[in-house]
């Protein structure tokens, strides 16, 4: 009992967590490419035997269509048109999704006033906004990035919002107890906390901002992906439509990418379940 | 004022349930108190008041101004290393020496670096102390901060904060429904019922305390009885 003198458990040397050694990185990275390779196998034998319809071009055709997009020119201009007006628009669309996120999260009165229009505004279709934009906005690139930044909005909103409400309220508690301020509860406790569902919302968001691209650039546009598809569309290049489908594609794993690494990086404190 | 705490008609209600009526509570500096009670009777709703975290509740309440509070769950930020934690909300130059200083009052020092999700239960809570201890309070208030331990984790827990307080002599309010803890670490134990401090129990035991003194099994069947236990059950 307390009579008995107190050895402060002596503390093990803290147990430095091993990096993970290089054959098994190399393992899991030869792992990930697997489904990536079935998928093309798979297109390659199917096509090839004429199974997706007479017209299906094989990757190898693809590739070989990519190789001439790609010489003249033209591929790398138009992606870097669309990479332009994708950030453009993600710049506006995250920084209101997460401004509005905080709002709401962090005061009722917020949430009272911000909650019900942004319910009523994420229900629109972005096909259906596009035309509308095109009026409001004119026929140049301010229009393409307003449609862009729109979408992109509401995913962050609502795991911001989500994240926030399901902070501990124990632990915002402690730590008013040990003395923390306003600021400090959101930079220390409330952020970190709503953090995850945060990452959650930037890769819905990352995801939304590309497909809502396809649709700004199907009309009145001279550059950018959208022109590509549409030309080849007109003079049934199907391999070519084919190649920016491919970049498409490609766009969308390098975005989820980016995510993953700053998840990493953020979040390497946590300790949920990661599978077997 | 010559008392380190001093509390007079503190009260709170949830709706028309009435949790606290007119609690007038006392400690003296340096002045170790547990608080009993049975589940529910308001015990941690009196340590929030206290400690001036729940805003809806009436009455008086003085105290010294560097207090600290630890909760039964450890209540430590998951994604802040350990020494970041004790020294939340302080400010300052050479908080991760203070902190240090204070881990290895708890023993913890090798831990400083880890997250807390990599510790256990019972090193948790000792970095929960360490946090209260590095604000040097002069009121540390614990609500039931073993119940969750096992019953060896508990007792060198008990020892720990037997010692730590020998050392700093704070005022410490401890709630916990453990009579057991009460009587072995406290000057005083006070039974909250109805309400209200029902019941005043001086422990005029010699420290270290044995469990087996014929004062010790005396008072423990008077608190029981406070708690409306009878012996022989509680015994089961
Ligand atoms: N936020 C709350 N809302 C409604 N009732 C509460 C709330 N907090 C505590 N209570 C009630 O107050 C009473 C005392 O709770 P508490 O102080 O936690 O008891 P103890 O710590 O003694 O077990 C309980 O009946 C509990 O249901
Ligand atoms: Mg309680």
């Amino acid at each position: 009992m307390v009579s008995h003198t107190l050895e402060p458990v002596a503390a093990a040397a803290e147990a430095k967590v091993a990096a993970p050694p290089v054959a098994y990185r190399l393992a899991r990275r030869t792992r990930k490419l697997i489904g990536l390779a079935v998928l093309l196998v798979g297109w390659q034998i199917l096509a090839s035997h004429g199974e997706l319809g007479s017209q299906t071009p094989t990757p190898g055709e693809v590739a070989v269509a990519a190789w001439e997009l790609i010489r003249s020119g033209v591929l790398q201009e138009n992606i870097a048109v669309s990479v332009v007006r994708v950030a453009k628009g993600l710049a506006i669309g995250l920084t209101a999704g997460l401004g509005l996120g905080l709002l709401a999260g962090f005061s009722k009165l917020g949430e009272d006033i911000v909650d019900a229009p942004v319910q009523a505004l994420r229900m629109l279709p972005a096909v259906a906004l596009a035309p509308i934009f095109l009026i409001w906005f004119g026929l140049g690139d301010l229009s393409k990035v307003a449609l862009i930044s729109f979408a992109p909005m509401f995913p962050l909103y609502l795991n911001v919002l989500a994240g926030i409400r399901g902070v501990d309220d124990r632990l915002v508690e402690s730590a008013r107890s040990c003395g923390v301020g306003t600021w400090g509860l959101i930079r220390r406790v409330i952020l970190p906390g709503a953090l995850p569902q945060i990452l959650v919302g930037l890769r819905q968001s990352l995801g939304v901002a590309w497909i809502v691209l396809v649709v700004a650039e199907q009309t009145a546009t001279t550059s950018g992906l959208g022109v590509i598809i549409n030309d080849a569309k007109e003079f049934l290049q199907i391999d070519v439509m084919f190649v920016v489908v491919v970049v498409y594609a490609l766009l969308g794993l390098g975005t989820d990418a980016l995510v993953r690494l700053l998840e990493r990086r953020l979040l390497s404190w946590r300790r949920g379940y990661a599978g077997v | 004022m010559t008392n380190s705490v001093q509390v007079r008609r503190a009260g709170r209600h949830f709706k028309d349930h009435v949790v606290l009526k007119d609690v007038d509570l006392d400690i003296a500096p340096g002045e170790f108190v547990a608080l009993i009670g049975q589940s529910g009777s308001g015990k941690s709703t009196l340590l929030r008041a206290i400690a001036g975290l729940d805003p809806e509740a009436t009455g008086d309440y003085a105290k010294p101004d560097r207090h600290a509070i630890v909760f039964q769950e450890h209540r430590l930020l998951p994604w802040s290393r350990v020494w970041r934690n004790v020294t939340l909300g302080l400010t300052g130059t050479d908080l991760r020496q203070r902190a240090l200083r204070a881990l290895s009052e708890v023993g913890l020092t090798a831990h400083a670096d880890a997250y807390p999700g990599t510790l256990s239960g019972g090193e948790s809570q000792r970095v929960a102390l360490a946090r209260a201890l590095v604000r040097t309070p002069g009121l540390l208030l614990l609500d039931e901060p073993f119940g969750a331990l096992d019953a060896l984790t508990r007792l060198k827990a008990q020892a720990l904060v037997a010692q730590l307080w020998a050392e700093h002599q704070p005022a410490v309010l401890l709630v916990t429904h453990d009579v057991e803890e009460a009587l072995l670490l406290a000057d005083r134990v006070l039974l909250l019922a109805d309400g209200h401090i029902a019941e005043s129990y001086d422990v005029d035991l010699p420290r270290p305390r044995q469990i087996g003194h014929p004062r010790f099994v005396a008072l423990r069947r008077q608190l029981l009885a406070g708690l409306g236990v009878a012996e022989t059950e509680e015994e089961l």
